[in-house]
């Protein structure tokens, strides 16, 4: 009897360790898990944001009605590649004044110091805000995908979103990206 | 009976540890699409250091793959060097951390310091790894035959045949000024190097 219930408690901490180690990537349609990241200390990444104060803030304070995520690293060949498009990306939004306030931009640098994201933002010129996720906890919980990889999800007027672009790799064409997820969020 | 409910807990509380100690610590590059051989987490350290600050460090000729053979002992008065030894080509964290010193390179320029990679892996290997990285303002040299014999000599050989990742911050005198013989698991921090590198200018 003793070694039943030990069983069904050692297959139960199974059970719930795993699920908690593969964590799946949220995909189109499905929800951005909530996150929570410091202010930024430059006044016009706080004003890009729309967040005001100092210490944290959800994703879903964002002023934005569609944010655009991508996880990166500094140490990733392949991020490194995309830096100039996703800069691109982020004129041609700046440049749209029917767009510009709706749709804002920001980076998650997997396993990076905020040192070394800012050696990357430095090296690219990166225009909007990045930010350090040094123990990895969000790349974690988004289910370790590989870098660069980019979310795309509508934030509701209730704080709540909905995922309508989640792939890895590059975004190819800025142009055609940015048409793509208009189309999608319906804006 | 007492004894198997303990040899139970015990096993479970090892299967728990095991199972949370496998959790990734790295992000893997688009880039290798896959190609990245996962061996799992190894014992952090697997070999004795025998070099400290402050010793000589030992001269050694390799071939790199462009071709030409680097020995340590020509940026001799004219060069910091740090070498930084990775374990093996096509996997998670090595894969990542000379893309990110590729970009870092004004951090060894500002204080006259070049970078020289090394891992046990040959040349073909170490080429077709390294060409996925981009090109590479640094030499890659190979360690490969006699196998490891400059990862033995600085002491970062481990059982298995591969190196620790390790980092060796030599002066232009040929001076080690700094070991760091890191977890294999992760990832060395940037800003750790780039604070020994400013020790030189300061």
């Amino acid at each position: 009897m003793k070694k039943f219930i030990l069983l069904i408690i050692f297959s139960f901490f199974i059970f719930c360790s795993q699920s908690l180690l593969a964590v799946e990537c949220p995909s189109e349609g499905g929800v951005f898990p909530e996150t929570t990241l410091a202010v930024p200390q430059k006044a016009d990444e706080k004003d890009y944001l729309g967040i005001k104060g100092e210490g944290s803030f959800k994703l879903s304070d964002i002023n934005a009605r569609v944010l655009i995520l991508e996880v990166f690293s500094m140490y990733c060949p392949y991020c490194q590649k995309e830096a100039p498009i996703v800069n691109e990306l982020y004129q041609i939004i700046d440049n749209r004044q029917d767009i510009k306030d709706k749709i804002k931009i920001i980076g998650i640098g997997a396993g990076n110091t905020p040192f070394e994201v800012e050696v990357f933002r430095k090296q690219y010129n990166i225009p909007f805000p990045l930010f350090s996720d040094e123990s990895f906890s969000i790349h974690k919980a988004v289910g370790d995908v590989r870098t660069p990889y980019f979310f795309v999800f509508k934030i509701k007027p209730d704080g709540s979103n909905k995922i309508i672009y989640s792939k890895g790799g590059t975004i190819q064409d800025p142009n055609q990206f940015l048409d793509l997820i208009i189309k999608k969020s319906g804006l | 009976m007492l004894f198997k409910c303990k040899f139970n807990f015990i096993t479970i509380l090892w299967v728990l540890i095991l199972l949370f100690s496998t959790t990734n610590s790295y992000s893997l590059s688009e880039q290798y699409k896959g190609k990245i051989y996962n061996p799992g987490v190894l014992n952090p350290l697997d070999s004795v250091i025998k070099l400290k600050v402050g010793d000589k460090a030992p001269d050694f000729t390799l071939p790199s793959v462009s071709g030409e053979k680097i020995s340590l002992r020509q940026y001799s008065s004219k060069k910091n060097v740090v070498i930084s030894f990775v374990p093996a080509a096509w996997t998670p964290v090595c894969s990542d951390q000379w893309p990110g010193y590729n970009i870092a390179k004004n951090f060894f320029d500002k204080h006259d310091t070049i970078l020289i990679g090394i891992t046990v892996d040959n040349i073909p290997t170490l080429y077709a790894w390294t060409s996925e990285m981009g090109n590479l303002w640094f030499p890659v040299l190979s360690d490969f035959w006699p196998h490891g014999a400059v990862a033995e000599k600085y002491g970062v050989l481990r059982s298995d045949g591969v190196s620790e990742r390790a980092l060796f911050v030599i002066d232009k005198k040929g001076i080690i000024r700094y070991i760091d013989v890191h977890d294999i698991n992760q990832r060395p921090k940037l800003e750790v190097l780039v604070k020994e590198l400013e020790k030189f200018t300061n």
